[in-house]
């Protein structure tokens, strides 16, 4: 009973390590977001295709979800990370109304967007995300996010697998100021709500063509002052 | 001093689990942290499960195949399982995995019943708690290393959807696991629609073994179709399906290509 031999009653410093999983806890389920930011409207926009590796899951899968009534995420990435996000921000969305009796505005459901993927710094979601909405002056408010949390309002954007296809259209396309130049001129495009939503058809078109895990259909949400609605465009299948 | 030797007792113990290999907590003063390690390879396995709605309800196929690498080791291992009134769950992937899963359901269809309220789970809720057993399998780094295909009718509504070991899951019209994804689904694709009777459904799925069984190395001619409709659950025996080998290119198979095999 020597007082020296004291285990068990205080937990060491030693930290326990998982040794190198060979298997790997993500996948990439492919797939490409897209939003816009309007002078009264947001269009965000995603493809429905869920792969895996070199293989379709399904041709029929939401990539978009509504979280408050003036928000809307869109994210591209490993689907059961995704799912698991959109809970907990539908969750702490709901914590929110309860506590302070009105839904949260796009800026700060951006900013707890940010806040939620940092806390998972060091095992992350794999999720890469647009969000899209209008923010307290009516006007669309584009944010999008790598996938630990950093993030910046935009004028529009696109993440996931066709990003690269989609980007260089839209800066040449949407006639936004450019961030560069001085004063700063504000970012939403002076399109209409119509030729923001031909442009984002188009974009998915180009992107399905070359992009392999984008296609089958694109789903389209339009927010505006009058509230939320859908449209679904059917892409190529191959 | 009680709580000293309590203390003593409780080291050996951790000691002696170390000893046997089995995943340790690892605090301790004296013995150094090694790292927590989980299985990363499954043992008896069985393939792919295959599924579709059709107009009265959804079928599911499975054939009773449990593997040990390249031994089929067990030839009469039941893949699909009913559970609770409406649902049918059916498993690829490591068949203890398998049986823990049926447990842990088990537990939450007892769970529920003595609720006693006339609530009973249906497909979907069954499809979200799978889901979420699964995913936090797997954010343990220790997933249950099986790919789910959960089907079932509840109040007139068809639901069929699956869950992988990584949480991934989603519903559609036809699913299919392992290698029924690259030989079964584009059949499917091709051939399924909307009014399919149980007759048609059943060769659809009959169709679409046959190829698994010629192609996939573990598949075996013994399988089992599940039938769900709004009335309950019904797994078939185990049966065989008709195979043709008598192909001329099959019987002469170097004829204009001597040499080859």
């Amino acid at each position: 009973m020597s007082m020296v031999f004291a285990p068990c009653l205080t937990e060491t410093a030693a930290p326990t390590t998982h040794a190198e999983p060979a298997w790997s806890p993500y996948d990439n389920n492919g797939g490409t977001c897209v939003a816009i930011a309007g002078e009264d409207y947001c269009v965000i926009a995603a493809d429905t295709r869920m792969s895996t590796g070199f293989s379709i899951l399904t041709r029929n899968y939401s990539k978009i979800h509504q979280i408050t009534e003036k928000s809307v995420l869109a994210s591209s990435g490993f689907q059961a990370d995704i799912r698991a996000l959109q809970k907990n921000l539908d969750a702490r969305h709901q914590i929110y109304q309860h506590q302070h009796n009105k839904q949260m505005s796009c800026p700060a459901m951006a900013q707890l967007l940010s806040n939620t993927l940092y806390y998972k710094r060091f095992f992350p979601y794999y999720a890469f995300n647009v969000l899209g909405g209008l923010d307290n002056e009516g006007r669309g408010c584009v944010y999008s996010y790598d996938a630990v949390g950093s993030y910046e309002r935009s004028g529009y954007s696109s993440q996931g697998t066709g990003m690269q296809l989609i980007m260089p259209v839209l800066d040449n396309q949407l006639k936004s100021a450019s961030p560069l130049v001085l004063p700063l001129q504000k970012s939403t495009t002076p399109l209409s709500e119509f030729e923001a939503v031909d442009l984002v058809k188009d974009t998915f078109a180009s992107a399905a063509e070359r992009d392999i895990y984008t296609g089958d259909a694109v789903e389209i949400v339009i927010i505006n002052r009058e509230g939320v609605r859908r449209e679904l465009m059917d892409l190529k299948r191959d | 001093m009680r709580w000293e030797e309590e203390g003593m007792k409780q080291n050996a113990f951790i000691m002696g689990n170390k000893l046997m290999g089995s995943s340790p907590h690892v605090f301790s003063l004296i013995m150094p942290s090694i790292p927590i390690t989980h299985t990363q390879t499954p043992y008896v396995t069985g393939t792919s499960v295959l599924g579709i709605k059709y107009k009265d309800g959804v079928l599911i196929a499975a054939d009773t195949a449990g593997s040990y690498g390249s031994t089929t080791r067990y030839k009469s291992v039941e893949r699909l399982r009913p559970i609770g009134q409406n649902t049918l769950v059916g498993a690829t992937g490591e068949m203890s995995d398998f049986q823990t899963i049926l447990q842990i359901l088990d537990r939450l269809i007892i769970t529920n019943a003595m609720f006693d309220d006339d609530n009973t789970l249906g497909p979907p809720d069954i499809h979200s708690y799978l889901n979420r057993v699964m995913y936090n399998q797997r954010n343990k780094l220790d997933p249950f290393w099986n790919t789910l295909v959960l089907g079932g009718v509840k109040n007139g509504v068809k639901y069929l959807g699956n869950v992988t070991m990584l949480g991934l899951h989603y519903v559609d019209d036809h699913v299919a696991t392992g290698f029924g994804i690259h030989l079964a689904q584009p059949i499917f694709r091709n051939e399924w629609n909307e009014d399919m009777t149980l007759e048609q459904g059943t060769k659809l799925l009959e169709k679409c073994m046959l190829v698994l069984f010629y192609r996939d190395r573990s598949a075996i001619n013994k399988m089992q179709i599940a039938n769900i409709t709004e009335d309950g659950v019904k797994i078939s025996e185990p049966y065989a399906l008709q195979t043709k080998w008598d192909y001329e290119a099959f019987s002469n198979p170097t004829v204009g290509n001597e040499g080859s095999w």
